[in-house]
């Protein structure tokens, strides 16, 4: 029992229908996250880290659905749960965090009212006790005079704060699995660091497990144990975060960590261009043949171009998709 | 909020001065006077004498400008006049007829909201289907048919054919006459709400708060009852206020037509006969309705949305 994980995703695919035809936009997606456990999944926009994250808790919506694969929650597989048996779940044992704290939260309903409805939904409590709730919930995101703020609106409340009420709301049932969607990217700097230590140590008090999704790989670094690498549809490495930094397999993980901007490098190196990856994700009508990434690799060859390289394992339980891992 | 709407209260002064300020200028341009517009069926051709001596009488003979000072001088002691056919107060014969068309601007447009705002609700829920196709082809029929051949349809079929309800007149007030020319009437805003209410439900579907709202493992009833009927009805709201002007407006062709004594058909007999203090006071007592309904639109939508400033 306490070997099984708390979420199994197996050969996971997503397929985008346009005008009858259906394109996988995601594809052979396989992964694990343990109980308590924090894993990050990274990779460039439009490679599918979202939809995925929205698969897990089955929001997908036309003209995206899943294509074929499991998902495994808590030993029961969820991807053909019924819709009502997937509200239970909803919210109550897997949440999520959205990107844009300016626009997720209702404009017209106060925060604390938008709290609320966790309890009244979930724990079947009265409005009038999910009310008191709320402020708890409240002050457990450290928001000053909660009792206060319960009563204001989105629009009254900064990015950070609002982004504390959306944490607010996603734990307020204490889940098992939060799925957290570039949580800090439209905030500033300073409060980014703030919401990660926040999720990291509210996630550590209620033993939920996180699924770290971001563009940041410096972000996911410090924040995952391991790391999931996205590209184009597919997982084209996994492995533990150190690992990924300190020797990446993929030559896309290498062209991802080399492009990371460092803190001083000017200084000492004098002045230099960032490494970039040339090129842009391919659009999921156009995935190339053979390995995605082989238009943008540097060192593709005829094998790559004709060969969808299969994963293979490294150390420390991780895989590569590449033929030439390094 | 109260401070909000004694502003906006003095905001429709100015609107009413340019309003009265046009229609003045629209009357003094146009040919035909009271007097003249007695012999307009060519039978009774008034002496030219009488003729002299009644626009006298009514101040028809000064120049514009005095006439305009008179005017203006009158309206600001908030008197309308005297009617130059009946030579009652304005203000007496437009009270006479206000009651009968709130009457049928409240009944027409309850049936636009109560019939076209759920449909616009049941459309968007279900985009695409047989639900959704038929109110919004519906809609469209609806816009386009002209009011007076709608009306003359439903006298037809309710009155002649099937004897169900009256066919014309007020009846006393009776509210069976208030049927027909509702229902006549409130057809074009009863589509042009439904479609409305249809495209906002459809655009607050896909907002982000609204998937946070599923996340949160809620059923589809009460994401649109906790979280979308909210944001839909400030959309809604403003639709209503803009069609009450519409529906008064259109009045006009509606209670000629089922010999309604409202404000329109007062309106449409004072035009003919160049009964000019009547028609003023006619069209101000309309735009002042319509401001005023538009006021408390706009005080309805700043309570139910918090981001509206009182300003």
């Amino acid at each position: 029992m306490t070997a099984q994980p708390l979420l199994e995703v197996e050969n996971l695919r997503i397929d985008l229908a346009v005008g009858g035809k259906r394109f996988p936009a995601v594809q052979d997606i396989s992964f694990t996250i343990d109980r308590g456990e924090t894993m990050g999944l990274v990779g460039e926009s439009g490679c599918g880290k979202s939809i995925t994250s929205l698969a897990l808790i089955g929001l997908l919506r036309d003209p995206l659905m899943i294509g074929g694969g499991t998902i495994r929650f808590d030993g029961r597989e969820i991807q053909n749960l019924s819709a009502s048996e997937m509200r239970k779940l909803r919210g109550n044992r897997i949440s999520m965090i959205f990107q844009e704290p300016m626009t997720a939260l209702n404009p017209l309903s106060p925060v604390g009212r938008q709290i609320a409805e966790m309890f009244v939904l979930h724990k079947g409590t009265s409005w009038k006790e999910a009310e008191r709730l709320a402020v708890e919930a409240l002050a457990s995101v450290r928001v000053p005079a909660p009792e206060r703020r319960i009563k204001d609106y989105p629009h009254q409340l900064s990015g950070g704060m609002r982004q504390r009420v959306m944490i607010a709301i996603a734990l307020a049932c204490s889940p098992d699995l939060l799925l957290a969607d570039e949580p800090t990217t439209a905030l500033d700097v300073t409060v980014q660091a703030e919401i990660l230590d926040l999720i990291r140590e509210l996630s550590a008090a209620k033993g939920t497990a996180v699924l770290m999704i971001s563009h940041d790989l410096g972000l996911i670094a410090n924040m995952c144990r391991r790391v999931g690498v996205m590209y184009a549809g597919k997982l084209v490495e996994e492995r533990t975060a150190e690992d990924v930094f300190r020797s990446p397999s993929h030559p896309y993980t290498s062209g991802l960590v080399a492009s990371l901007p460092l803190l001083g490098a000017r200084a000492r190196h004098g002045r230099q261009r960032l490494k970039e990856i040339s090129g842009v994700v391919p659009p999921v009508s156009a995935f190339p043949t053979g390995c995605r990434f082989n238009p943008r690799c540097y060192a593709a060859t005829e094998r790559c171009r004709a060969e969808d390289p299969a994963a293979t394992a490294l150390g420390n339980d991780g895989f590569v998709r590449c033929h030439y891992h390094e | 909020m109260l401070s909000f709407i004694v502003r906006r209260l003095l905001q429709t002064l100015p609107i009413i001065m340019a309003v009265a300020a046009l229609i003045f200028v629209m009357f003094s341009v146009i040919p035909g006077t009271f007097a003249s517009s007695m012999s307009d069926d060519g039978r009774s051709v008034l002496d030219a004498e009488v003729m002299a001596r009644m626009n006298k009488e009514f101040g028809l003979e000064d120049p514009v400008y005095v006439r305009f000072g008179k005017y203006a001088a009158q309206l600001a002691s908030l008197d309308l006049g005297t009617s130059f056919r009946t030579r009652q107060p304005v203000a007496s014969v437009i009270a006479e007829r206000l009651w009968p068309t709130a009457q049928l601007a409240f009944a027409s447009m309850l049936f636009a909201i109560v019939v076209g705002v759920p449909l616009g609700f049941i459309a968007a829920m279900r985009p695409g289907s047989w639900v959704d196709t038929v109110s919004m082809v519906g809609a469209v029929s609806g816009l386009s048919l002209p009011k007076f051949w709608l009306g003359l349809m439903l006298m037809y079929l309710f009155a002649l054919v099937l004897g169900w309800l009256p066919s014309f007149g007020y009846g006393g007030g009776n509210p069976r006459y208030l049927i027909l020319p509702s229902i006549a009437l409130g057809v074009a805003p009863l589509a042009l709400l439904a479609r409305t209410t249809r495209a906002a439900v459809l655009d607050i579907m896909h907002a982000d708060f609204v998937r946070t709202a599923r996340s949160k493992g809620m059923s589809e009833s009460k994401v649109v009852r906790w979280h979308l009927t909210r944001n839909a009805l400030v959309i809604i709201l403003t639709t209503i206020g803009l069609q009450f002007g519409t529906v008064i407006g259109q009045a006009v062709v509606i209670e000629k037509l089922f010999s309604w004594p409202g404000l329109g058909s007062l309106l449409v007999d004072s035009v003919t006969l160049r009964d000019i203090p009547v028609v003023q006071g006619t069209i101000l007592v309309i735009v002042l309705l319509f401001l005023l309904i538009n006021i408390l639109v706009d005080a309805l939508c700043a309570i139910i949305d918090p981001r509206i400033k009182y300003t």
